[in-house]
């Protein structure tokens, strides 16, 4: 096995474009995975014109007032704004693709907006255009911009129920409210109560009884306005979002990164590698003079799997060293990285075997593996709850069947502390070694 | 003294008529066609057998379970495999690896004894030494084919199977691995080698077992053949079969149906 497992690492020296991709490969996906975790999400650009009057502001009574300047700041640091200077510019921005969108704020928004307390309100509004010819793009830009008009809703509202829970304070307690620059005395329920109350025994029994009514209305009206108020606060915010964790801590998103991305590479590289090598024997004729009785069949698929064990090992820690460049990974956990990148790798290996047992050409053995491999990677990283119940149960049996699902809870796990436990997915993958290796064997067999 | 010369050359024939592999009544079936039909043969030391017939004849059938690859039905052929040097028609080696790196990994596969002796030799006997370093995939079909048989040599084996081994090779290729064959031959090597190549057959097989639909129908030199022909056309009051050997070979199957 010794003498074939050099044949096989001279023969990979010998391939150039072979090598350069087993090099190159990690080395471009560590890169990038490295910026795309270390520079952090790159805001969208959106094209932005406000055609409201500057210095315009929408006044909450006497002291709070919603700014523009304070709306459109809190606007473009969640987005990228592009300042625009007419509807044209931004209608041509959008569709020339400079811009993902462009939200127009027309020049009568604060007028509406304070119509709103008026008896006569108008619904403000604001215009998004968006290019739909990419369907994705315009889905994120649309969510985008209706949580950021969400948010706008729920912060007019709470300011205007701050307003309103302020003026039904005065209404109950009594207090100045002041307007149009003149202050005016508001009596307040509580204070006519109190008033009724003190001439109530002055009166003839006879319009006592009416005092009497007036008083208790009062009393009423005071306790039904004092409910109103936590009323008002409860409406502005109907439902609190409180998330307690259940099932053990998760990974963090950087981990799960770093653990999809090398997985994947072990599954390109591994399943490739091993089922290009195994098929490569019949291309070249040798694997009829390998089996009449210098070595077993099950010796020459043994040493196709600790080759491609070897490699990606390899490859997967160079991918990880390229990684550490941009992100601190946590090297104390190293002893558990090399069991899960072996037993990882021994199961796509297997599984390459299988592919490579059964077809004659390299070319053949890659296109299969690319078939098979791609969407099993695909399916087993759909998350539940995005599914039907019924098609995610069958998801997670039918990538059960394949390394990519255990070799990915292995190597997350290996990765962070509060990623799964790394032992149920290593027994997972050491049986899954041995039912590829027991159909590598009868393919072998078969199709010799 | 002249009896005993006489008892020693006497002794010296039966060594060499000694047969060194033999098969007896083989039979293969591949589902429900038979491939090969009760066939028994023997070759003998230093002997070049020709394994001849038309397409579907069975000759590579039955070479493949001479060198082990595949398993008889029945019957029984009296030498392992390890100890039968095959050459496959097309070369089994690594393109990428030299002429010196394939020699060097069958010789270690083959647990050859002295692994660089046994390279240089096998070198030498192909006349490539010049060409060591070089990668097999930049060498001609003719030169493939001489590491190729190289390769099966590696263990010394007393019997080598060649299946059809100038397939694919020019003339002046072909002229070349026939001499290297006929000197293996010459050194006490049985050689079998199966061929489409009838005059190829006439001209280097000392002895020719003709194959058809999995049976043997003859088992003898080329002259014999052509006698067995030139007496059938005799007894069937038909022209007798020129001195073509092809033809010869033709109405031969002819005569028997086939």
């Amino acid at each position: 096995m010794r003498w074939l497992l050099l044949k096989d690492l001279q023969i990979l020296r010998r391939s150039p474009l072979v090598t350069a991709l087993l090099i190159a490969y990690p080395i471009v996906l560590a890169v990038l995975i490295g910026f795309a975790l270390s520079r952090g999400p790159v805001e969208p650009e959106v094209a932005f014109f406000n055609q409201v009057p500057p210095g315009e502001e929408f006044p909450f009574g006497d002291e709070t007032e919603f700014g523009q300047v304070d709306a459109s700041e809190e606007l473009c640091s969640r987005i990228e704004c592009v300042d625009v200077d007419s509807l044209d510019e931004a209608r041509s921005k959008v569709e020339s693709g400079d811009v993902l969108a462009a939200v127009i704020v027309p020049p009568d928004l604060i007028d509406k907006l304070r119509s709103l307390t008026s008896l006569d309100p108008e619904q403000p509004s604001v215009q998004v255009l968006v290019n739909e010819e990419d369907p994705l793009k315009a889905q994120l830009v649309e969510d985008r911009i209706d949580s950021l008009v969400t948010e706008a809703n729920l912060l007019i509202s709470q300011r205007v129920s701050d307003q309103a829970a302020g003026y039904l304070d005065l209404l109950v307690e009594g207090g100045d409210f002041s307007l149009l620059g003149q202050s005016i005395e508001i009596l307040g329920l509580k204070n006519a109560a109190r008033i009724l109350e003190g001439i109530k025994a002055e009166l003839p029994a006879g319009e006592r009884a009416a005092v009497e009514q007036v008083v208790r209305f009062a009393d009423l009206a005071r306790q039904n306005l004092d409910l109103a108020v936590p009323l008002l606060g409860a409406v502005r915010q109907p439902i609190r979002v409180d998330t307690e964790s259940v099932a053990g801590e998760r990974p963090t998103l950087d981990a799960f990164a770093i653990g999809v991305a090398a997985t994947v590479t072990l599954m390109f590289v591994t399943v490739l590698l091993v089922a290009g090598s195994l098929a490569l024997e019949r291309e070249e004729n040798a694997f009829a003079r390998l089996t009449r009785g210098l070595v077993t069949r099950s010796s020459l698929l043994a040493e196709k799997i600790a080759l491609g064990v070897i490699c990606s090992l390899v490859v997967t820690l160079v991918m990880l060293a390229g990684i550490q460049l941009f992100v601190d990974l946590d090297w104390a956990r190293f002893p558990l990285w090399v069991p899960a990148i072996v037993v990882a790798g021994a199961g796509f290996a297997a599984f390459g075997a299988a592919i490579g047992g059964a077809t004659r050409e390299v070319r053949a053995s890659s296109l299969l593996a690319f078939m098979v491999s791609l969407p099993i990677a695909f399916l087993s990283l759909v998350p539940s709850g995005t599914v039907s119940p019924f098609v995610f149960d069958v998801l997670e049996f039918v990538t059960a069947l394949f390394p990519f699902s255990p070799a990915l809870d292995a190597i997350t796990g290996a990765l962070d502390e509060a990623g799964p436990s790394i032992w149920v997915p290593l027994a997972h993958l050491a049986a899954l070694v041995l039912a590829y290796g027991a159909l590598a064997r009868l393919a072998l067999q078969r199709f010799a | 003294m002249t009896g005993n010369v006489a008892e020693g050359a006497r002794a010296s024939r039966a060594a060499k008529r000694e047969a060194v592999i033999e098969g007896r009544d083989l039979v293969k079936r591949f589902g429900e066609r038979v491939a090969l039909r009760g066939v028994s043969f023997e070759a003998h030391r230093g002997e070049l057998l020709a394994v001849i017939g038309p397409n579907g004849a069975g000759k590579t059938t039955l070479l493949s379970i001479l060198a082990g690859i595949r398993r008889p039905d029945e019957g029984t052929v009296s030498r392992r495999p390890g100890e039968i040097g095959w050459i496959p028609q097309q070369a089994a080696l690594y393109r990428r690896l030299t002429v010196a790196e394939n020699l060097r990994l069958f010789a270690h596969l083959e647990g050859v004894a002295d692994v660089d002796a046994t390279v240089e030799e096998m070198l030498g006997q192909t006349a490539l030494g010049e060409r060591r370093d070089d990668q097999v995939g930049t060498l001609s079909g003719g030169n493939q084919q001489r590491i190729n048989i190289a390769i099966g040599l590696l263990a010394r084996p007393a019997v080598l199977l060649l299946d059809e081994p100038s397939a694919g090779l020019d003339p002046r290729q072909r002229e070349r691995l026939w001499e290297f064959v006929l000197g293996l031959a010459g050194g006490g090597t049985t050689v079998i080698f199966s061929t489409h190549n009838i005059q190829e057959a006439e001209r280097y097989g000392q002895r020719l077992l003709l194959l058809a639909d999995g049976e043997r129908l003859f088992d003898g030199s080329a002259r014999a053949l052509h006698e067995a022909v030139a007496r059938e056309a005799a007894a069937g009051a038909r022209a007798a079969s020129s001195e073509d050997f092809e033809a010869a070979f033709v109405a031969f199957l002819h005569q028997r149906g086939h």
